[in-house]
C-alpha cells in the first residue's frame, strides 16, 4: 500500500511533465522520475534497480497498478487519470506486454449490480488507456464485482480501497 | 439421481372423499373448521400432536420415529404450528384403522392430531400411511398412503407435512422443496465459493462444485433438474447450466462479454440474463431449444437482475438509467418499461412472487440494507428484514415465506464476520436461521418437487 501511495504521488509529478510534453521520450524520463521518487522515499535506493524492466513487479512498483473510484462511480478522477497516463507510457515502452484490467467494487452494493459496475469501471480504465494510444487488443477486462476486496474493514477507508480498477500485467 | 428415480404412488385411503364430504357438512352445521389464517402475523401457533408412526417390525421402528420427527420439525419451523412434546402424550401407539381416543388429546389442548404407520412390504417397498384429525370435532381432516423406496422416507415426510399444512391453512405447502446456494469459506479477500444443494430443512446437503473456480447466483429450472449460475471458469465470467442429475455443465451461448444474473423463464424454455460489454449492461434472453438470442433492453446504463412474472408476461429488473439503482417492470418483449420503486434509497434484486401478487427486493438506504416487498405497481412497500448487509430474497413456492442471506458487520480489522441464510414469513415474523455447514449466500428456493 505504501508503494502505491508513493507511486500515486509520483504520478502527479509525472502528469505535469506530460502536460508540457506529450512525446514518448519525455514519458520515459517521467517514468524515471517515479522510480527515483520511490527509491529515495523508501530510503533504500535499491528498489528500482532490482526490478526486471517490463515485468509485473516493475509495473506495480514504479507505475502503480490501480486507480480508485467514488461510491457507485466509474468516472476517472484526476489522480486516476495521472496514474493511467503513466500506465500508458509504460505500456508504450513495452509494446509486447498485454494486460487485464480488473474492475472491483466495495461490499456496500448488491452482487449482480456490482458485477456490472465492476465491468463499467474496467471499461472506463481500458477506454482511457486506448485513448492514450494503447492498442485495445492488448487490454482485456474482467469484473469481480465485490468478490475480491483488498481491504476488509467495515469503514469508508476500506470501501474506498476496494472500489478500484487494477491493471494486471498478463 | 434420487429425484429422477423417485416415483411416488398416491393411494387414497378408503372413502377419503366421503370423509371429506361428511366433515364439510358437520362443519357447516355446528363446528367451525380448524384453520390457520396465514395472513395473520402474530397468531398463536396451533398446538398439534404428531405421534410416532406405528411400525409392525421392530427393525422399522426408527423410521416411524424419524418420519414423525421430520413432520414435527417442518410444522414447527413454519411458525404456524406448535407441536406438543411427545413426552406428554397419553397414547403413544395408535392403530391406523382405529379412531384416536380424542379425550387423551383434548386434555393436552391439541387442536389437531397426526398418526400413521410405516411398513416395508414384501417387495421391499416402503409403505407410509397417515391421518390428520381435528381433535375437537373428532373428524378426520385428511388421510393418505404412499409407496416408494425406503431411501425416500424423508420426501414422504415432507409430502405429508405439505398435506397437513395445506389442509389446515388452505395454502400449498413448501416442505418438499430444495435450496441451492453458494457455500462460502476461507479468507474474506479470497473466498472459496461452491455450489451447494440441500433439502429445505438442511438435510441431504451436497456440494456440486469443488471450489476451485468462483461461482455465484445459482437458480433452479422449473423442473428442478437444472441450475443456471455464474462461473469464472478459465477466468471468464459466463452463465452456465448445471444438470443436477448428470453433474454436467455447459456454458450458455457465445457472448462477446460477461454474462451474468441468469434466471429461467417460468416455462423453462428460456434463460434471461445480463450481458456487460464496454461499460454497458443490458438484458437478453436465450431460447434453450433454438439458442436464439434476443436483446430486450438497449440502454447506456446498467440493466440487470431480471426476473419473469410467474405467467411469463412481464419482467422486473433493476437499472440505474434514472441515476440510481431502481426497479422497473416491462413486458416480456422489452416494451413499455415503467419504473415502480419511488421510495427513499436504492432498490435491487427484484424477484416476482410465485403467486404474482408481490415483488421482493433488496433496498439500500442510509448505510443499511433491507429485504422488502411491494406490489408489482410499486404500491404498499413493506420492509421484512434488515441488517448490515441483507440481500438476495427468494420465494417459497407458495409465496408465503422468503429466504435471504445476511452478512454481519465485520470487525474493524475485517477478519470476523459471518454470512448465513435466514427465512422469514411474509408477515415479517418468524425469522429463522437456516443452518448450513459453512457460511452461505445467494440462496434460491426450488419449486415444489414434481
Amino acid at each position: 500500500m505504501r508503494l502505491n501511495i508513493l507511486a500515486l504521488l509520483a504520478s502527479v509529478v509525472l502528469v505535469s511533465a506530460c502536460a508540457q510534453d506529450q512525446d514518448i521520450s519525455s514519458g520515459s524520463s517521467g517514468t524515471g522520475t517515479v522510480a527515483s521518487t520511490t527509491g529515495s522515499s523508501s530510503g533504500s535506493g535499491v528498489g528500482s534497480s532490482a526490478l526486471e524492466p517490463g515485468s509485473k513487479e516493475e509495473f506495480i512498483a514504479e507505475v502503480g497498478d490501480r486507480v480508485f473510484f467514488g461510491y457507485d462511480k466509474s468516472d476517472l478522477t484526476s489522480s486516476a487519470q495521472s496514474t493511467l497516463d503513466s500506465q500508458a507510457l509504460w505500456l508504450q515502452k513495452y509494446p509486447s506486454v498485454r494486460v487485464t484490467v480488473e474492475g472491483h467494487c466495495d461490499e456496500r452494493g448488491t452482487r449482480e449490480y456490482n458485477l456490472a459496475l465492476g465491468e463499467r469501471r474496467a471499461s472506463s480504465v481500458k477506454d482511457y488507456l486506448v485513448a492514450r494510444g494503447i492498442d485495445g487488443g492488448r487490454i482485456s477486462t474482467i469484473s469481480y464485482g465485490k468478490e475480491r476486496p483488498t481491504a476488509l474493514g467495515n469503514n469508508k477507508g476500506a470501501w474506498m480501497q476496494n472500489r478500484r480498477g487494477v491493471t494486471v500485467v498478463d | 439421481m434420487e429425484t429422477s428415480l423417485l416415483r411416488l404412488e398416491y393411494l387414497k385411503i378408503r372413502t377419503f372423499c366421503l370423509y371429506f364430504a361428511a366433515f364439510y357438512l358437520i362443519c357447516q352445521s355446528s363446528h367451525a373448521e380448524l384453520r390457520i389464517d396465514v395472513t395473520q402475523g402474530r397468531a398463536d401457533p396451533m398446538p398439534i400432536a404428531v405421534t410416532i408412526f406405528k411400525t409392525d417390525e421392530i427393525k422399522n421402528e426408527n423410521l416411524g420415529k424419524k418420519i414423525s420427527t421430520v413432520i414435527s420439525a417442518n410444522l414447527e419451523r413454519s411458525g404456524l404450528f406448535a407441536p406438543i412434546d411427545p413426552k406428554a402424550f397419553l397414547e403413544t401407539s395408535i392403530e391406523m384403522d382405529l379412531r384416536p381416543q380424542f379425550g387423551n388429546w383434548r386434555v393436552l389442548n391439541a387442536q389437531a392430531m397426526v398418526h400413521g404407520a410405516v411398513n416395508i412390504n414384501a417387495d421391499g417397498r416402503l409403505n407410509v400411511q397417515f391421518r390428520l384429525w381435528d381433535v375437537f370435532a373428532e373428524q378426520q381432516m385428511v388421510g393418505n398412503a404412499y409407496f416408494t423406496t425406503p431411501k425416500n422416507w424423508r420426501r414422504v415426510a415432507h409430502i405429508i407435512s405439505d398435506l397437513i399444512y395445506k389442509r389446515i391453512t388452505g395454502e400449498d405447502g413448501y416442505f418438499d422443496t430444495r435450496i441451492v446456494y453458494i457455500s462460502e469459506s476461507g479468507d474474506s479477500d479470497n473466498r472459496v465459493k461452491r455450489l451447494a444443494i440441500m433439502d429445505q430443512d438442511g438435510a441431504n446437503h451436497r456440494f456440486l462444485t469443488d471450489g476451485s473456480d468462483l461461482v455465484l447466483t445459482p437458480r433452479f429450472s422449473p423442473t428442478m433438474q437444472e441450475i443456471t449460475y455464474l462461473a469464472y471458469y478459465n477466468r471468464k465470467p459466463r452463465v452456465y447450466i448445471f444438470n443436477i442429475d448428470t453433474g454436467q455443465q455447459e456454458v450458455l451461448g457465445d457472448f462477446p462479454g460477461m454474462t451474468f444474473a441468469p434466471r429461467f423463464s417460468p416455462d423453462g424454455s428460456k434463460v434471461i440474463m445480463s450481458l456487460a460489454k464496454n461499460g454497458v449492461t443490458n438484458i437478453y434472453t436465450m431460447d434453450l431449444a433454438t439458442r436464439r438470442v434476443r436483446q430486450l433492453t438497449q440502454s447506456p446504463s446498467i440493466d440487470t437482475s431480471p426476473t419473469y412474472s410467474p405467467d411469463g408476461s412481464r419482467i422486473v429488473f433493476n437499472s440505474d438509467r434514472g441515476g440510481t439503482q431502481q426497479l422497473y417492470v416491462m413486458n416480456s418483449n422489452g416494451r413499455e418499461v415503467k419504473r415502480i420503486s419511488f421510495g427513499k434509497g436504492r432498490y435491487a434484486t427484484p424477484v416476482w412472487s410465485p403467486r404474482g401478487d408481490l415483488i421482493a427486493f433488496t433496498k439500500m438506504f442510509q448505510g443499511k440494507f433491507f429485504i422488502g416487498v411491494m406490489q408489482p405497481n410499486g404500491k404498499n412497500e413493506r420492509i421484512l428484514a434488515d441488517g448490515y448487509l441483507v440481500e438476495s430474497p427468494t420465494w417459497a413456492p407458495n409465496g408465503r415465506v422468503l429466504i435471504f442471506f445476511r452478512q454481519t458487520e465485520p470487525t474493524a480489522d475485517g477478519v470476523t464476520r459471518s454470512v448465513k441464510l435466514f427465512s422469514i414469513d411474509l408477515t415479517g415474523y418468524n425469522e429463522r436461521e437456516i443452518v448450513t455447514p459453512l457460511d452461505a449466500s445467494d440462496p434460491a428456493w426450488s419449486p415444489l418437487n414434481p
